[in-house]
């Protein structure tokens, strides 16, 4: 009931936010959609595991996701009112309206997404998702942003076309087993009754749908080109819990798979994906001189590292989800730091920048511990997570995966460092129009601070509750 | 009567891969909207009146007139030339077509399944990967369009042999093909001629790295 009630809650705030053309009120529905954003995260916490409209369940992944999806959406809200309200004069009530109600509409598609126990109806919340994410690429109406949500667009339209033929194929799979019931859950408990045959397309075709969300080879393409062209707090969430719904939609198919004797099989496919995704990540990441894509690139990486630890089983399960709530964490902290690069540099080429701790410290001293964090050194929180992927790695004997890894990574650190040590420490260019630089109060910095000391926080010394949550949900697996 | 329907489907993936006018395009999806139109009153037969009756709605309403009208709409408005352009010559485009079908055919032959009527998943099989060749062998970003609604009608078929059973699966396909078609040709392409007077990729590869 609390999910109807949610949801109409939603609708109703996006439909207010696109017609209403008075500011105030804009922003008060926005209040009001974070209030109702939490309650509704402190009411599926406390209703763990119950079955909802027969179509939900909130289980312990899902509450994991929704909790940390929770937590970042409140100061990506705020970022956005920043960004809309201070440095961009041009903007219309009509267009303030319209990203608003894209940005609530995305949030929630993901949220209760997470909490679905049913494929189809994750797909539904799929689709949602990319009608609103490309509401917010094509935020600024130019050729670039059409260039952007163009082939976003298109490749999600194929993407879910995929996912969909997927489905087909696992309801041709349960057929024979004479099963009606969709949900996860039944498939769990009747495994030893599929279809292989049927089963093994089928995972193929959901995994790389879910790809083009997730963000590895092979449809990894439309979200880099969409981080890129959405505004900043938009490109935070597309980094973050975008992502996570692709690798809830995975998760769920791949314990399914476990079960089965194909499970062998569907590790070689995700390490194959996860291996070219690193890669990719490494080639572009040495190479890049836009900002912004940088930041895309070293998601990929993460995803591609999140997928070798569930191939490689074992604590790699584990660490998958640690690594993924903790990458919820500290991206968005990079990417709501971005917008302050541009206020001051009018630029998103690593060319045009320089000397940043001259300019904004607060910010520059973000930047430089979100680049710990996000390359996984101590004491960043993500470091613990990637150590027990690569432990898990070595446990079950991928060893020339690990070396390949391992070196792919150090070409990673290298190429992203190279980029923003160019940015904090070298001479600013003397192109740079010098007088235009705005004044940055440091407090726009400070939910940035909270992101990357909870990541921390959350891998040194992590609450008893949070540990157990994610062992239950390493149990679907197995 | 089925199967002859079916094949027909298989053969306007033919007709499509040497076809040279974007008009021609567009009557081969009709055609093919009216094919499918018929295959689903004959393949549902187990389907309560009304979902069979929006589904049959669907086909025609919605694959047969309103996408295709409004494609030759969003033509004339923005004076698309009326070649297809492929990068192929047309000869080798039918080879692999050609191909693509036989592949289909030996592949259905290797699955031991009695659930499963091979003719639906060949064509169903053929029209998609047709789709996905027609994708990247045209150069214009309507003919992608055009691409992807063939790999529409394919994922169709294959939600009609499994329809019997799971009706709920044909519904959520008619969702996809509404969601994704208005999404991609109401919005988009409506933008896209109004920035760009004469939509070719060739104007939409600026980003990259």
């Amino acid at each position: 009931m609390i999910i109807v009630a949610f949801l109409t809650g939603v609708l109703l705030i996006c439909g207010s936010l696109i017609f209403n053309r008075n500011k105030f009120i804009n922003y008060l529905l926005v209040a009001l959609f974070g209030t109702m954003l939490l309650g509704f995260g402190a009411y599926q916490y406390n209703n763990i595991n119950t079955i909802q409209l027969s179509f939900f369940k909130p289980d312990s992944l899902g509450i994991l996701l929704l909790l940390a999806l929770c937590f970042i959406s409140i100061p990506i809200l705020f970022h956005s009112y920043r960004y809309i309200e201070k440095f961009n004069p041009d903007e219309t009530p009509r267009s303030r309206g319209l990203f608003f109600a894209a940005m609530v509409l995305l949030i929630s598609a993901c949220g209760v997404a997470y909490l679905s126990n049913h494929i189809a109806v994750t797909w539904i919340f799929v689709e949602l998702t990319t009608l609103s994410a490309s509401v917010l690429i094509y935020h600024h109406r130019n050729i670039r942003a059409l260039e952007g949500v163009w082939k976003y667009v298109f490749i999600c339209a194929i993407s879910i076309t995929f996912i969909y033929v997927g489905i087909l194929f696992l309801s041709l799979s349960l057929k024979q087993a004479g099963i009606d019931d969709m949900s996860f859950d039944s498939i769990r408990a009747n495994y030893d009754k599929l279809n292989l045959f049927w089963l093994k397309l089928s995972f193929l075709f959901i995994f790389t749908g879910f790809t083009a969300k997730l963000g590895l080879v092979p449809m990894f393409t439309a979200g880099v080109d969409a981080k890129d062209k959405a505004p900043a707090p938009a490109g935070a969430l597309l980094a973050s819990i975008l992502m996570n719904l692709g690798f809830v939609g995975i998760y769920r198919v791949y314990a399914i798979m476990t079960h089965t004797p194909l499970h062998t099989w569907a590790n070689t496919v995700i390490i194959i994906a996860a291996l070219l995704s690193v890669f990719v990540s490494a080639v572009y990441m040495t190479r890049i001189r836009n900002i912004k894509r940088m930041f895309a690139y070293s998601g990929i990486e993460h995803m591609g590292l999140v997928m070798l630890g569930l191939a490689a089983g074992g604590v790699g399960v584990y660490a998958a989800i640690l690594h993924i709530i903790l990458h919820t964490l500290v991206k968005p902290a990079l990417f709501l730091q971005y917008n302050q690069i541009y206020w001051v540099y009018q630029s998103k080429s690593i060319y045009d920048v320089g000397n940043y701790f001259k300019y904004n410290k607060t910010g520059a001293i973000v930047i430089l511990l979100a680049f710990i964090s996000a390359t996984a050194m101590p004491p960043s929180g993500l470091f613990v997570s990637e150590f027990l992927i690569f432990q898990s790695l070595f446990q079950s004997h991928y060893i020339l995966i690990l070396v390949t890894v391992l070196i792919l990574l150090t070409l990673i650190i290298w190429g992203f460092g190279s980029n923003v040590f160019k940015l904090l420490f070298s001479p600013s260019p003397k192109t740079m129009d010098k007088s235009a630089i705005p004044e940055i109060s440091p407090w726009e910095s400070f939910s940035q601070y909270v992101l990357l000391a909870a990541a921390v926080y959350m891998a040194y010394n992590p609450p008893q509750r949070f540990v157990e949550l994610i062992q239950d949900a390493v149990k679907l697996i197995q | 009567m089925i199967d002859i329907l079916l094949i027909a489907l298989a053969m306007t993936l033919l007709y499509m891969s040497i076809a040279n006018r974007l008009h021609t395009y567009l009557r081969i999806l009709v055609f093919q909207g009216f094919i499918l139109f018929g295959a689903t009153y004959l393949t549902l037969t187990n389907v309560n009146t009304v979902n069979l009756l929006l589904i049959m709605l669907e086909t025609i309403v919605f694959k047969s007139i309103a996408v295709p009208w409004f494609m030759s709409y969003i033509i004339k408005r923005n004076k698309i030339s009326r070649a297809a352009e492929p990068y192929l010559p047309y000869f080798v485009s039918l080879l692999i077509v050609t191909i693509i079908i036989v592949l289909a055919i030996i592949l259905s032959s290797s699955i031991k399944d009695a659930n499963l009527d091979k003719t639906y998943f060949v064509v169903a099989l053929s029209t998609m990967f047709t789709g996905l060749y027609l994708i990247v062998s045209r150069k214009k970003i309507i003919t992608h369009v055009i691409g992807y609604l063939v790999i529409e009608n394919g994922v169709f078929v294959l939600s009609l042999a499994v329809g019997n059973e799971m009706p709920m699966l044909v519904n959520l396909g008619i969702m996809l093909d509404i969601f994704a078609s208005v999404l991609i040709l109401g919005i988009f392409f409506n933008k896209i001629g109004d920035v760009i007077k004469n939509p070719d990729v060739d104007l939409l590869n600026n980003l990259r790295d």
